[in-house]
């Protein structure tokens, strides 16, 4: 037990003397949480429309204000031609326009039915149809504010909810990702460069001929980067409560639980990938292509995992993040307890477990 | 049988390490006596580093016996593990740490106590003269501090037996000189060394060498009989008769 005191505290010492480590541990989480809350933000908003009014009627006038009214929409100057429209979408200030025919009111009020071309941005296909759909949602609310009491025989009015984030805050999806990316990079990558170090500098050799067990070695290596990693989680949590305005609905105790089995998960795979390279650069390189880039792809905070093609949604099912994503979004969003998460808790502790198994023996029969 | 088992530092019996069908170490029988400072020379790939992870506990060997400080390679590696020291040609000292650390570090994974760390490294730093850069980081002294500050490290511990891989690789020869001296010092109060180098002037400072050649000990006596025995008045010209008959390359 004193032994791996001793070891631990010499990791700490490496950790805080280097620079570049304490960047990556404690600037990247930062750094992370601020470009996915806010620069890589897919909400809708303040998007530049241009209006092309040729019925400049009373109509088209509250129709109007009622796009400029909605925070979805920046209102641009009013264009008069399609020359202009097109101008605007390619100089990038719009991304979507509205054409109000000649008579627009006039055909509104006396065939009882009237044209409106909307025109998007198809370039960004998402976005286009979250646009689209505004507008129509606009268009037709006051199109029923028109006809209050209009006798309709039938009529189906959806009323939508969206569960679990009601005010369609898109920081909550990210979170959830980015806290299972700075595991990957703090506790594989860091762990695998730490042990590949001692490896380069020939420091491994001194502390397998020590009395030291080759377990303890191990042991002593990841430890700090569990507690490193538990106080970036912390550091995470509390910039999405308070930065983003995440609420965690769930257990706290539980989020902590799986995390800790996540990390574990994590640092078996840096330790095996440490076992298997021999300088720090390839352990960095296979850390961060091999283990960031599927977490990035393939856990489905990014792209949705249902859209994918088969092949890469049966390779999705091998990566860890994956069930962790899925437990944190349950646990935090959602407020699920444990019941809910326990099959993807059972694959991940299975996989950790073996990874675990696998790098003991490869650094085991390294020694034979 | 047993007193005599008590006053050898290494005993190694038909000591054999076979890769496949490859024997790195070939029957190879020698002892080492209490403090003894024992050269053992060889090419590179003439199996040297194979025995000599054998009898650091790191490997076990595919037959014969050996025991280091009286303990048995197959069955007592941890004691083994106690009982030596190691130091290698990469120093193998932390860059990022202290010297102190340093040697705290490496006191603490041999289990000392913390008075007896303290005590002794103020005593190695004295002896060393290393006062002003107890606090200084190891990786801004001068290579040949490193080289001495390592050596020191590898016996704080006070082990019964050292192992010294190449231990003056890349060292000027002031350095090396004065690093022998330390090697004397530590084999004056009881440490058997074991030591292997590609100089031979060092060599000649060993009392007592071994030569081997493709994974077999070829020659064991002490520098000044080997000499007379092939009829030179030069290790090299020794080393090089012994080794030219190598078969195997260089790995």
């Amino acid at each position: 037990m004193k032994l791996l005191f001793v070891f631990i505290r010499k990791e700490f010492y490496h950790v805080f003397r280097d620079r570049r480590t304490l960047l990556i541990l404690f600037g990247l989480p930062i750094v992370q949480i601020i470009l996915f809350g806010y620069a890589l933000s897919s909400e809708v908003k303040n998007i530049g429309i241009a209006i092309q009014d040729n019925a400049h009627d009373i109509h088209t006038a509250q129709i109007t204000e009622k796009i400029q009214s909605s925070s979805y929409f920046k209102l641009q100057p009013a264009v008069s031609n399609y020359a202009d429209i097109e101008q605007q979408f390619k100089n990038g200030s719009i991304k979507c326009a509205l054409v109000f025919p000649v008579n627009f009111g006039a055909d509104l009020l006396r065939t009882g039915g009237a044209q409106i071309q909307l025109i998007a941005d198809a370039s960004d296909p998402n976005t286009a149809t979250t646009l689209t759909n505004y507008l129509q949602s606009i268009i037709n609310s006051y199109q029923q504010q028109l006809n209050p009491n209009a006798k309709i025989s039938y009529e189906i009015i959806p009323e939508t909810r969206q569960l679990y984030n009601e005010e369609q805050n898109g920081s909550l999806n990210f979170v959830p990702g980015v806290i299972a990316l700075i595991f990957m990079i703090v506790s594989t990558a860091l762990t695998s460069v730490a042990v590949v170090r001692e490896k380069e500098l020939g420091t491994m050799e001194i502390l397998l001929v020590s009395p030291l067990k080759p377990v303890m070695v191990l042991i002593a290596k990841a430890i700090p980067y569990l507690v490193l990693s538990l106080i970036n989680f912390v550091v995470i949590l509390v910039l999405s409560v308070f930065l983003l305005k995440v609420e965690i609905k769930g257990s706290v105790a539980l989020l902590f639980a799986e995390s800790i089995l996540f990390i574990i998960t994590c640092l078996a795979l840096g330790l095996l990938i440490s076992n298997v390279t021999a300088s720090q650069q390839t352990a960095m390189l296979i850390s961060m292509m091999g283990m960031m880039l599927p977490t990035l792809i393939l856990t489905g905070f990014m792209f949705p995992l249902e859209n994918m093609p088969v092949l890469f949604q049966l390779i999705s099912h091998v990566i860890p993040s994956r069930y962790y994503y899925i437990i944190i979004k349950n646990v935090m969003l959602k407020g699920l307890g444990f019941g809910y998460v326990w099959k993807e808790t059972l694959v991940l502790a299975f996989m950790t477990v073996s990874l675990l198994a696998i790098a003991l023996r490869k650094f085991k029969t390294r020694l034979a | 049988m047993q007193k005599t088992m008590e006053n050898k530092a290494i005993i190694c019996r038909e000591l054999t390490k076979e890769f496949g069908d490859f024997k790195a170490v070939d029957r190879i029988s020698f002892e080492v006596n209490q403090g003894e400072i024992f050269g053992f020379l060889g090419a590179n790939g003439a199996g040297k580093t194979t025995a000599m992870r054998i009898l650091c506990g790191l490997s076990y060997p595919s037959s014969g016996e050996a025991t280091v400080a009286g303990f048995d390679v197959y069955k007592q590696q941890e004691q083994i593990k106690k009982n030596i020291g190691y130091m290698s040609q990469k120093f193998s000292l932390y860059d990022n740490l202290t010297t102190l650390e340093n040697i705290e570090f490496y006191g603490g994974v041999y289990g000392l106590s913390r008075p007896e760390i303290k005590e002794r490294s103020a005593q190695l730093v004295h002896t060393l003269g290393l006062e002003k850069e107890v606090k200084k980081l190891v990786g801004d002294l001068p290579l040949g501090w490193k080289q001495k500050l390592a050596f020191s490290v590898a016996i704080f511990h006070r082990p019964k037996i050292v192992f010294l891989d190449e231990p003056t690789g890349g060292v000027d020869p002031i350095t090396r000189r004065q690093f022998w001296d330390m090697i004397y010092e530590a084999a004056a109060s009881g440490i058997t060394v074991f030591v292997t180098t590609h100089y031979m002037d060092e060599a000649e400072y060993c009392h007592r060498i071994s030569v081997m050649v493709d994974g077999r000990v070829e020659a064991i006596d002490s520098p000044a009989n080997l000499k007379a025995r092939f009829h030179t008045d030069s290790m090299d010209e020794v080393f090089y008769q012994l080794a030219r008959g190598a078969k195997r390359t260089a790995d």
